[in-house]
């Protein structure tokens, strides 16, 4: 075990935040209120409210009774969330498991994060500091279990720390309700005399189970450190990420070079242990205004090398804006792979070296696109368009050869155009062809050589194709698609000869 | 001892040291593929084809354009060995591969760049050639100002790759800080009285050629290999080329 979880509750979440964005309301107090089953209810109140009573759940003629000068504003749906979430991404900062826990509050797994604050006294501290710095008010507490810490934050003293092993006896004096059970329970349980959490651990197991069903035991266990709960990180935990908070806010090309550097040196490292290279790598830059940028560098084949991924980034280090600056940079390898122990070159300086080819498409991939990087292999067929494909990866080898018994033109058109003629006879290359207004007569021809479509990928008719070559000696690859009598003939230009 | 000649024999020591200063003649030190190509190599500095430099190809003609590629994928298939890689930068692909096995060269071991910018091309082909790596760079492209080719040209000094820049249909025909000029055109065919098209044959025009002696040859490409045309080599006077 060994875990250390803190809990955040935001006693007035969302009025906090409203005082924050509207600084005008930082002295009126107002609540939020929406409709239920016909009556305007309040939803959430401000600190200034509560401080006279308001509650929420009462309704605001009630309250407009209490307090003439309330201001009621509305609701929205899903404010709440979106504020947890926003503000458990900006907790991402003190460790890297954030749950979700509502209403109003965050789970954080700390176990092994707090020494780096110098202690849980400071950790704690620094949190408390820069969420109120916001303007939110905030009960927090420290324990060896989520539910402890739940329950310590809602019920007991804030802002205490619970040692490890020592949330038994905090938990006795707790009412039940710290337990986070449903209403119906703590209400039956009120009834009963159980007032807390004492006085229902005293009670049989299996009493408890009969009257209150398995979630209480369950919750119960939890709390007191007996089961593992397991929490929802907001963003799932990966593998292959290093974090570098800064001290200063980062707002130079060189000190995000810097900070690259180092990302990259450590996550080469864990790499390396793992026998791993790293195929696609993201960087996101965390801004000090909440903004958050990202780059992305992909390579042609697995690798860990620190220096060449660094060029990578450096190419697009100009396309991040830091105004203020950074203060929070996270390196994660998105897609990883095998590599195979690289063997050390016989010889310097032969031009043998894929590494260095890699290194150079992965720069022009980079800057340009990975898809304008193609090589080709052969594909066994005889139409000329799919006569070759593009190759998948780096390190494809042909499954078959070049077809080389038939001449074929060095320039291929991706689309054969148009041409007039005259011909002869049927069957017979034309003796003369008009291509782009331009008369050519033909002096020498080779053909025809007839592919046929491939009925089993696209219907259309045959083509017979010509090597011609006119009076100033430019050779051209001409086809007729059908042949006479019962196609409609049409004469193209495919290529050009060397 | 006589003065005359030990002057003479100092001036020529001078005059290859020049030349190697100015990335002509053949990469000292690494062991590169000779590239044969008959009675031309007579026009270079120290007869031999210069590899680490590059080399501009002019055209204007769709068949022309083919020609000329095809005569650089010649030349490029005798400086790649077994393993080598080249890279062809362009913003669209015209070539067949297929077709490039005919020159010598493994399709393969061609990596086709497409960018869709001019600019992108310039900077992919000057990547490639400060890449030691490889062992050509062929790039397709319009316009190139004088600036852009001496970038090109210091990138080759340092890394001794090949460069072919093939401008196809360019505004003007500047001038560039390129080690050679060429045109290649596509000339009829010598059949010897049989039916159909004959070998691939060129009207080869060396315009200039630093420190060499421009020219002009008709050659074959026959298996896998130059043919040339026995024929007076029409050689350019050398004020023509102090003028251009």
């Amino acid at each position: 075990m060994g875990g250390r979880y803190v809990a955040i509750w935001f006693t007035h979440l969302v009025p906090d935040h409203m005082i924050r964005r509207r600084p005008e309301l930082k002295n009126v107090p107002f609540v939020l209120s929406a409709p239920v089953r016909g009556r305007m209810v309040v939803i959430a109140v401000s600190t200034a409210a509560a401080a006279q009573g308001v509650s929420a759940g009462m309704v605001v003629a009630d309250c407009r009774a209490i307090m003439p000068e309330l201001e009621v504003l509305e609701h929205t749906d899903g404010a709440e969330l979106q504020l947890l979430t926003a503000i458990g991404e900006w907790c991402i900062r003190f460790t890297p498991v954030v749950a979700i826990d509502r209403p109003g509050g965050l789970l954080l797994d700390a176990t092994g994060c707090a020494h780096l604050w110098g202690g849980e006294g400071r950790y704690i501290d620094d949190i408390v500091k820069r969420l109120q710095g916001f303007g939110y008010h905030i009960r927090i507490c420290m324990a060896d279990t989520p539910g402890a810490a739940w329950a310590i934050s809602r019920y007991g003293k804030p802002g205490s720390i619970i040692g490890p092993g020592e949330q038994q006896h905090v938990l006795l004096p707790l009412p039940p309700a710290a337990l986070r059970i449903d209403e119906a329970t703590v209400q039956r349980m009120e009834k009963l005399g159980l007032r807390s959490i004492g006085s229902v651990i005293a009670m049989p197991r299996s009493a408890l189970r009969r009257r209150f069903g398995p979630l209480l035991l369950q919750q119960l266990d939890r709390a007191m450190g007996v089961e593992r709960e397991v929490l929802l990180p907001i963003q799932p935990a990966v593998p292959y990420t290093e974090r570098l908070p800064c001290l200063e806010p980062i707002r130079t090309a060189e000190g995000i070079t810097i900070a690259i550097q180092q990302l990259l040196t450590a996550l080469c490292k864990q790499l390396e242990s793992a026998g791993l290279g790293m195929r696609k790598c993201m960087l996101k830059c965390y801004r000090i205004d909440g903004n958050v940028q990202q780059i992305e560098i992909g390579t042609v084949r697995p690798t860990r090398s620190a220096i060449h991924l660094q060029q990578l980034f450096a190419l697009k280090i100009v396309t991040l804006t830091p105004a203020l600056g950074f203060e929070l940079f996270v390196m994660t390898a998105v897609a990883t792979e095998e590599i195979t122990v690289e063997q050390s070159a016989l010889w310097d300086g032969v031009a043998h070296d894929d590494g260095a080819i890699a290194a150079l498409l992965d720069k022009i991939g980079g800057k340009i696109g990975a898809d304008s990087i193609r090589r080709y292999v052969p594909a066994a067929h005889y139409w000329p368009e799919r006569s070759f494909r593009q190759a998948d990866t780096f390190a494809t080898e042909p499954a078959a050869n070049w077809r080389m018994n038939v001449p074929r033109p060095l320039h291929l058109l991706s689309k054969p155009e148009l041409i007039e003629v005259t011909v002869p006879i049927p069957d017979y290359p034309p003796m003369l062809f008009y291509y782009k207004g331009e008369l050519h007569n033909v002096k020498k021809a080779d053909g025809p050589e007839r592919i046929e479509q491939e009925w089993w990928l696209s219907d259309g008719v045959h083509r017979d194709y010509y090597c011609v070559e006119d009076e100033h000696g430019a050779r051209f690859w001409l086809f007729r698609s059908g042949g006479y009598g019962k196609d409609d003939v049409q004469w193209f230009l495919h290529g050009f000869f060397a | 001892m006589n003065p005359v000649v030990e002057h003479t024999d100092l001036i020529k020591h001078l005059q290859k040291e020049v030349i190697r200063l100015q990335g002509g003649g053949v990469a000292q030190g690494i062991v590169q593929r000779r590239v044969r190509c008959g009675p031309i190599e007579q026009a270079f500095p120290g007869r031999v084809f210069p590899t680490g430099a590059v080399h501009e190809f002019i055209s204007h003609k769709p068949n022309d354009a083919a020609a000329t590629n095809g005569f650089m994928a010649a030349l490029i298939g005798q400086l790649q060995d077994e393993q080598g890689m080249c890279l062809w930068v362009g913003i669209k692909r015209s070539i067949f591969p297929a077709a490039l096995q005919l020159f010598g060269v493994d399709p393969g071991r061609i990596i086709f760049i497409s960018p869709d910018k001019q600019k992108d091309v310039l900077w992919a082909i000057e990547e490639g050639l400060k890449c030691k790596a490889l062992a050509a760079v062929a790039g397709e492209l319009k316009g190139l100002s004088f600036t852009e080719s001496r970038r090109l040209q210091l990138a080759v000094e340092e890394s001794k790759v090949t460069g072919f820049l093939h401008r196809y249909q360019p505004a003007t025909e500047n001038t560039v800080a390129c080690s050679t000029r060429w045109k290649i055109s596509s000339i009829q065919s010598i059949t010897g009285g049989m039916p159909g098209v004959g070998y691939p044959r060129w009207d080869i025009h060396l315009q200039k050629v630093r420190n060499g002696k421009p020219g002009r040859w008709q050659a074959e490409w026959v298996n896998s290999g130059f043919n040339f045309i026995q024929r007076p080599a029409i050689v350019i006077a050398q004020q023509q080329l102090k003028a251009g």
